[in-house]
């Protein structure tokens, strides 16, 4: 089991309140990912859950029960730093058995499962080695394991990645998907990147400034973003917006259309530009777009390899249902 | 062409390295050649290097004239008891300081270092007048107090960098890991402070071995550790500088000896948990 509910959290340091009183419930066995810029509480808020920060007011409730004043050790959580922060000092071996031993567990169920966690991480190899001779991924995989091997109702992860380089991260992404899928336990997973959002949720909570700004399944927020943050947070490259005239033809005080919904032609289109920098990637060809007379420089995006090149002419036609409205505030037009 | 540059600099660097090493070592170096020389010959001009008749004659004539054991065990028992007693007090309090700062913390720990910035002889008088009415005088448990206290300010500095190190997210796993506060103290924290608690433990062993001020004027013969020893061979009986180099030497050889053994732990004690 491992259902959570935040009722009404709230927390403040001193006189700086990080999270204004927020609701939000966490299905048993869901992937919850909480994304938002770096600084809008996200970790203050997986550490409220852990247990780690106590809460200002409101209720944490682990599957039916009051946990709000339940010390972390007790909550039944377990979690994977960014830092990883292993025991330096105790082997790969020891630094899995170490939530077993403190369990009070008999010495031959701790190995059988640390040699579980250890044979399905890939990590038999470096057993007896300590934190400081494995590589970042390794030592990545022993935080996992000292995870999940205490079979815990949730994990929470916060931002497990970010300290990994661009290859190992497609690949420790699949991993904890993969786990995910075979343990089909509750996990919470903080990330500023919404690459890491979209490809390992089932479901999103968009924070900025602390608050909730949407939350919902990946394609949810693609499809219809409640806002203009979310519009613009999820989705890469970033939604185009356009304010004034060209707004206003579609009722709306700002449109936003994605770089992928935009039609290009060399010789006519609803918005004409000049292409400024343009990216190359073989599977997909992207385009700044300027002079548009628009209120921003526009970002195409071409399937496969385009021509499109510094200093050419573009005109560029936006697919008509994807294009978002928001009213004064930003909110969805619908 | 890159690694030329390289190769000639590292020689600079190390020819430079050895010369400052050379030159911090020679006074003791020095010391150590002139207690081997007759009275005449050291203070011969111009000086002799290694040519001149090697004696042990120094060395016994001033343990027939000392108790260089009394003193030595003075000494240990010293150094040794004022670390242990600052340690017992500076282990909570550093403790508390980094993992539980308060708004005042940074204060006090400027306060404490401050009162290192005082000349000692400006409390002498009331230090001694207080020794001599509480009965302290000479004896090896007031020296033990005062040093401790001397040198409380440094071993809470030292320990609390130490602890600043220690990352809290490791605490904090201990913590979801299912740890009481006694676990997390028994098997997390405590030995991944063990190797700054030793290097502090090693230099403040070496400070109060070596602390002069305090050791020579409120001691007089029966609690006297080494640097009163030394003493008693510099002014009053005229200058005798071989005898004053054997018994400095003496007095020298046992931290000498345990620095040389302990060498990577004081280093890292010396830069105060700068490096890793
Ligand atoms: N212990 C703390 N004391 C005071 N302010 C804090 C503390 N922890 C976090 N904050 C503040 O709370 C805000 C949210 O921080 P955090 O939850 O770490 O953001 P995120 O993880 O989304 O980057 C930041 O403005 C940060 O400065
Ligand atoms: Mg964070």
């Amino acid at each position: 089991m491992g259902q959570i509910t935040l009722n009404k959290v709230r927390k403040a340091f001193g006189d700086v309140e990080v999270i204004p009183p927020l609701d939000l419930r966490i299905e048993d066995g869901e992937f919850v990912v909480f994304v938002g810029p770096s600084g809008c509480g996200k970790s203050t808020l997986l550490r409220l859950i852990a247990g780690l920060e106590d809460v200002s007011s409101g209720a944490i409730v682990i599957d039916g029960k009051d946990a709000t004043d339940v010390p972390p050790a007790k909550r039944g959580l377990a979690m994977v730093f960014q830092s990883y922060a292993l025991y330096p000092h105790m082997s790969v071996r020891k630094n899995i058995a170490f939530p077993l031993k403190m369990a009070g567990l008999s010495k031959s169920e701790i190995d059988k499962r640390v040699d579980n966690a250890a044979r399905v991480l890939n990590l038999a190899a470096y057993i007896e080695r300590k934190p400081g001779q494995l590589s970042g991924g390794q030592r990545q995989r022993v935080a996992i394991g000292r995870a999940i091997v205490r079979e815990p109702s949730a994990f929470l992860f916060d931002e497990p990645l970010s300290n990994l380089d661009a290859a190992l991260r497609v690949n420790m992404r699949l991993e904890i998907s993969e786990l995910h899928n075979t343990l089909a336990t509750t996990m919470v997973y903080v990330t500023h990147d919404q690459v890491e959002a979209m490809t390992m949720a089932d479901k999103i909570v968009v924070l900025q400034a602390g608050r909730i700004e949407q939350v919902g399944s990946p394609l949810d927020l693609y499809r219809t973003p409640s806002n203009k943050f979310v519009a613009g947070f999820i989705g890469s490259p970033r939604m185009n917006f356009i304010e004034g005239p060209e707004a206003a033809k579609y009722n709306a005080h700002t449109i936003g259309i994605r770089p992928e919904h935009l039609d290009v032609s060399n010789t006519e289109g609803a918005w004409k530009g000049v292409v400024g920098v343009s990216e190359h990637l073989g599977s997909d060809t992207f385009a700044h777009v300027l002079d548009t007379g628009l209120s921003e420089g526009m970002t195409v995006r071409a399937s496969g390899e385009v021509a499109l090149n510094h200093g050419d002419t573009v005109f560029m036609t936006p697919q008509p249902d994807k294009i978002h409205r928001f009213d004064e505030q930003g909110l969805r037009l619908s | 062409m890159a690694r030329k540059v390289t190769s000639r600099r590292m020689a600079i660097v190390t020819v430079v390295a050895w010369a400052v090493g050379f030159a911090i070592f020679f006074p003791i170096l020095w010391t150590i050649i002139t207690s081997f020389k007759t009275e005449a010959e050291a203070i011969a001009s111009p000086p002799k290097f290694l040519n001149f008749h090697w004696t042990l004659e120094n060395y016994i004539t001033v343990n027939e004239r000392s108790n260089y054991f009394r003193h030595f065990m003075n000494s240990v028992v010293i150094s040794v008891g004022s670390t242990l007693l600052a340690l017992l007090i500076a282990v909570p309090a550093a403790w508390s300081m980094a993992f539980v700062p308060s708004k005042r913390t940074k204060d006090i720990l400027m306060w404490m270092l401050s009162t290192k910035m005082l000349p000692p002889v400006g409390v002498l008088i009331p230090i001694y007048l207080m020794f001599r009415n509480l009965g302290l005088l000479d004896t090896r448990t007031g020296l033990v107090i005062v040093l401790t206290l001397i040198n409380l300010p440094i071993v809470i500095w030292m320990l609390y960098t130490y602890f600043k190190e220690i990352p809290v997210d490791i605490l904090e796993a201990a913590r979801m890991d299912g740890a009481s506060l006694k676990s997390e103290i028994i098997y997390v924290l405590t030995p991944m402070a063990v190797p700054g608690i030793a290097s502090t433990l090693l230099l403040n062993v070496i400070l109060a071995w070596n602390e002069a001020f305090w050791t020579l004027n409120l001691t007089a013969a029966k609690a006297a550790p080494l640097t009163a020893f030394i003493a008693s061979y510099s002014s009053p009986e005229g200058l005798f500088y071989a005898k004053l180099s054997a018994a400095s030497t003496m007095a020298i050889a046992p931290i000498l000896i345990m620095g040389w053994f302990s060498q990577k732990q004081l280093v890292r004690g010396l830069t105060f948990g700068a490096v890793k």
